[in-house]
């Protein structure tokens, strides 16, 4: 290549950059700037939950304490009031894994093998069966709330721990399906048919080809369905029952009980401890985490 | 040998699909029929479910009529007079509310997240690390969001007794106890948990923009801001419309982020329809059918351009 025009020879390679142009500077202000406003609120709850109560009353809610403690996280966990007892977000917690391990399994086996099915398997009206799947996962849930309470009710289950499960397996599977079933179409089907030569059936190309190399779309399903249902408030509310309130509801019992006083640090250590396992997933997980989030924006 | 019977061809797949054919046609198709359907009726505390039974209560649209004569969900004189010069505008309650909401969320957190996106593309150093950052609040539910602004907002101990401790005592900053504004303080809640979101959904886009675009712009002598907006933002319109129809159907259905931050208050000056909906199972279920019906419709209006980006190509 030569590096010469009309009026000489040309210098070659990258123009050299100013190190700092104004630019630049411009480009990291704003995204600092924004860095703040979207840190500033977990800065806020950190200090706040590591003050005293005294602390609270006559400082500012932007300076952190000279002599932080940990005494409201062990309150919050452990005693804080929820206006029926005083047993702290504890027993929420624990409410929270009974509900979301079961309602994650078993949305995710179902969706799984129906979207395999619908894959690799059609039968008459699977593609109908599909578009109605499509629509439903759109269906705002307001509109199914009562006739969900109606059916837990004849199910005489409502009020139940297996009543909030059910009601988070059945809203996880459209969104879920589809999910599965795009996945599954993505996948090279010379395997599939590979498999059917060498007289594999239904459960065994499920189970011994397609579930081995669905890895990805099983993290982001897992993901979806975990944080999804740690951070629900409505279903604990309506379906659960005070006994197995959720997480979330405990916390805002918390928040809202008057009994003695309100205590905003042992509010805001009970608020972090909420927020703390979808947190531990989202940064473990990474990009997995956006994909997950992503096909679950649109639920309901 | 015998044909085999087309009904047990693939009868695995079909027993397979079966629990989830039952909920799909039992619970989303059959629950939401059944609402729509008995919000024609003068349905109480007792369900209806039989034909015979709607015939009998067949009302018409008299709850959706009672639903928008009730001023806890619309309330909307318009510009009233108040005193002898002095004009007001009013529209309160749940519907409108919602409808507050919904547009600044959509406008702002839209034109957040683009901009935010287009600073993230200009190459920078440690762009996980401001991703993180914009992303985290999306991981945290409504609730925990909503304490954690309410608390910040509060009048008597946060943002406006720091800033008033600080010497400056005339600082006013008390939205969330405010009928007025309270929507407002909500909003920038709301804002502050989803914008990052919608970041990452418009990096996504700008970074499936063809390189050549950008090569050809420069060539032209286009500036680069101009480049973004003229040529950019028209290519991205696909990622604008599912980031509309995720925003847009997201503040449809607030509620978490209401009962945390205010529970409605102050009296019920930020009700939403979930809310509204909710509460009204037990003494007013007609009008929860009727509303539940509009939030329905207002779903399917929110889907018209995806719908047509969709399925519009061909004709």
């Amino acid at each position: 290549m030569s590096h010469t025009t009309a009026i000489g020879i040309v210098p070659t390679g990258p123009k050299p950059k100013k190190l700092i142009s104004v630019e630049r500077v411009i480009v990291y202000s704003v995204l600092l700037l924004c860095a703040v406003f979207f840190l500033f609120p977990l800065y806020i709850m950190v200090i706040t939950s590591l003050k005293d109560i005294e602390a609270i009353r006559s400082g500012n809610i932007f300076i952190p304490t000279m002599t932080p403690t940990f005494s409201a996280w062990g309150k919050a966990w452990n005693s804080a009031c929820t206006g029926l007892y005083c047993e702290g977000i504890k027993v929420g917690f624990w409410n929270s894994v009974r509900i979301t391990f079961p309602s994650t399994i078993v949305s995710i086996a179902i969706a799984s093998i129906t979207g395999y099915s619908l894959a690799n398997w059609p039968f008459k009206f699977s593609e109908a069966f599909f578009t109605v799947l499509l629509v439903s996962s759109f269906i705002p849930y307001v509109v199914m709330l009562y006739p969900l309470v109606l059916i837990t009710r004849w199910l005489g289950i409502y009020s139940t721990l297996p009543a909030v499960v059910l009601v988070h397996t059945i809203f996880g599977l459209p969104i879920l399906t589809l999910l599965f079933r795009n996945y599954f179409a993505s996948l090279p089907q010379e395997l599939f048919k590979a498999a059917r030569v060498d007289g594999a059936g239904y459960w065994r190309i499920f189970f011994q080809v397609f579930v081995p190399m669905s890895a990805p779309i099983f993290t982001v399903a897992v993901i979806l369905q975990i944080t999804g249902i740690w951070n629900d408030f409505l279903f604990g509310v309506i379906y659960a029952g005070p006994t197995n309130y959720p997480m979330t509801v405990q916390l805002n019992n918390i928040v809202n009980s008057v009994q003695g006083g309100k205590e905003y640090n042992v509010d805001m250590a009970a608020t972090i401890l909420t927020g703390i396992v979808p947190l531990a997933i989202y940064f473990f997980s990474g990009k997995y985490f956006v994909r997950g989030i992503a096909a679950g924006a649109v639920k309901g | 040998m015998d044909r085999p019977n087309p009904l047990f061809r693939n009868l695995s797949s079909k027993i397979a699909s079966l629990p989830m054919m039952l909920i799909v046609l039992g619970v989303f198709v059959g629950g939401t029929a059944w609402t729509v359907l008995f919000s024609f009726t003068n349905i109480r505390i007792l369900p209806l479910f039989t034909p015979r039974e709607w015939i009998n209560g067949y009302v018409g649209l008299a709850n959706y009529d009672r639903l928008f004569k009730t001023d806890r969900w619309m309330d909307c004189p318009g510009l009233t007079k108040i005193g002898t010069e002095a004009w007001q505008w009013k529209c309160a309650g749940a519907l409108p509310n919602v409808v507050t909401y919904a547009v600044l969320s959509i406008i702002l957190s839209i034109s957040i997240g683009f901009l935010l996106a287009v600073f993230m593309d200009q190459k920078i150093r440690m762009e996980g690390v401001f991703r993180t950052i914009y992303l985290y609040p999306f991981a945290l539910s409504f609730i925990v969001t909503g304490h954690v602004w309410a608390w910040i907002l509060s009048p008597e101990y946060g943002l406006q007794a720091a800033v008033r401790q600080l010497g400056w005592t005339s600082f006013s900053f008390g939205w969330i106890a405010d009928r007025q504004m309270v929507m407002y303080a909500i909003v920038i809640a709301g804002i502050w948990q989803g914008s990052g979101f919608v970041m990452a959904l418009m990096l996504a886009g700008l970074r499936g923009i063809d390189e050549e675009i950008w090569k050809a712009a420069k060539i032209d002598g286009i500036s680069t801001w101009r480049t973004y907006l003229q040529i950019v933002l028209p290519m991205m319109k696909p990622v604008m419309v599912t980031t509309f129809v995720i925003v847009a159907s997201g503040a449809v259905r607030i509620y978490d982020l209401v009962v945390a931050i205010t529970d409605g208050g102050p009296g019920i000056s930020s009700d939403v329809p979930t809310r509204y909906i909710y509460q009204n199972f037990s003494a007013n279920l007609g009008q929860s059918l009727a509303a539940s019906t509009c939030m329905l419709v207002a779903m399917a209006f929110i889907l018209i351009p995806w719908i047509r980006m969709e399925f519009g190509k061909k004709g």
